[in-house]
């Protein structure tokens, strides 16, 4: 059974290197993911908001409705967390 | 060929270190090995794409030259690194640990039912 | 669970090292305008610092000094801030969230700092919480 995973893996890796082919190379700057929306966020940070850390900016002020929603999901496993392995009191006998 | 192999190295270790964290998620029977596979499989991805905002000849993504509040200074987009990347994956560390702790928690319910943490025994006590 | 330690060695330098931590953690907090950091960050090391506490001393002396009770409190303090935040800028007559309308200097950046406090307690109560209820099962 152990040498059945292994292939497995195996050919889940082969096909990951296949589709390497398709990416953009190391450190390069005309790739699809460096020329769309942060050329802006770089560029109007430091004279829309007066501070100079972009990513800070961007989290806090751009995005902030969505770093609401993500104190809500750690609020969440928080209490999850509490619910599964809290003990329920005991009734006391009179 | 060779700039199949030298130019894209960073993709080569990422696949490698998800492949582990694969095979630990399907072939270990322990249940904690499980766990932590998925923390490797996880870990895997936020690299890869803090990876991929890197910029030849960039810095680090906080305005430099700020000197006194009246300067007004020009920043060119291929100075700094992306920095959309790295606010993304501050939300995906912060997944990361709230599930880590809920399926720990999930472990010790398990353990003090059945008193075991290996998957087979589970399933057989639990007939 | 979790015992005192019986080296003294430890107890010592982690009472002497504990409010440096947290100075740090403040530190990292406030900064987050001109330094990397920001309130996830911060939030971290400041409930690492309590988790410090609670491996040297065992777990009941830190329980006497931080109740479980007022933890959950911060929990949903820290929440309650960000939203809290975000209605001010709804009634003055702008957008939710949306920071250019604040009485005070410089207001967007005074926004985030608000917001990165909130965060990190949240993010501290979270951590710490956690930490109470894996260990106190038995």
């Amino acid at each position: 059974m152990r040498i059945f995973y292994y292939i497995l893996t195996c050919i889940t890796g082969l096909l990951l290197i296949y589709g390497v082919s398709d990416m953009p190379k190391w450190g390069d700057p005309h790739q699809p993911a460096s020329i769309h929306v942060s050329p802006r966020y770089i560029e109007k940070t430091l004279e829309e908001t007066e501070v100079p850390n972009m990513v800070t900016a961007v989290l806090a002020d751009y995005r902030g409705f969505d770093t609401f929603g993500e104190t809500t999901v750690i609020f969440t496993a928080a209490v999850s967390c509490l619910l599964i392995l809290r003990k329920r009191r005991k009734e006391k006998d009179v | 060929m060779l700039e199949f192999l030298v130019g894209k190295f960073n993709y080569y270790i990422y696949i490698f270190l998800m492949m582990i964290g694969f095979y630990a998620m399907i072939g270990k029977r322990n249940l904690v090995k499980k766990l932590i596979g998925m923390n490797i499989f996880q870990w895997s991805i936020i690299l890869y794409f803090v990876s991929i905002g890197a910029k030849k000849g960039g810095s680090i993504p906080i305005v430099e030259g700020l000197s006194g509040h009246g300067a007004h200074i020009v920043s060119h987009a291929s100075q700094y690194v992306n920095p959309l990347p790295h606010v993304l994956m501050l939300t995906a560390i912060v997944v990361g640990v709230g599930t880590t702790g809920v399926a720990l928690a999930l472990l010790l319910r398990i353990y003090n039912k059945y008193k075991t943490l290996e998957e087979d025994e589970i399933l057989r006590k639990m007939k | 669970m979790i015992d005192k330690h019986e080296s003294i060695i430890i107890k010592m330098i982690s009472r002497i090292l504990a409010p440096f931590v947290q100075l740090y953690a403040l530190y990292v907090i406030m900064h987050g305008h001109t330094s990397p950091g920001g309130g996830f960050q911060g939030g971290v090391i400041l409930g690492a610092s309590f988790i410090l506490l609670a491996i040297a001393f065992g777990i009941d002396e830190v329980k006497e000094r931080f109740a479980e009770r007022i933890l959950t409190t911060f929990t949903s303090m820290g929440v309650f801030i960000y939203g809290f935040i975000g209605f001010v800028c709804f009634i003055l007559g702008a957008n939710f969230l949306d920071y250019g309308i604040l009485p005070v200097v410089e207001p967007r950046g005074m926004g985030m700092l608000g917001i990165e406090i909130g965060v990190g307690i949240t993010v501290m109560a979270v951590m710490v919480s956690i930490f109470y209820d894996l260990s106190t099962y038995e």
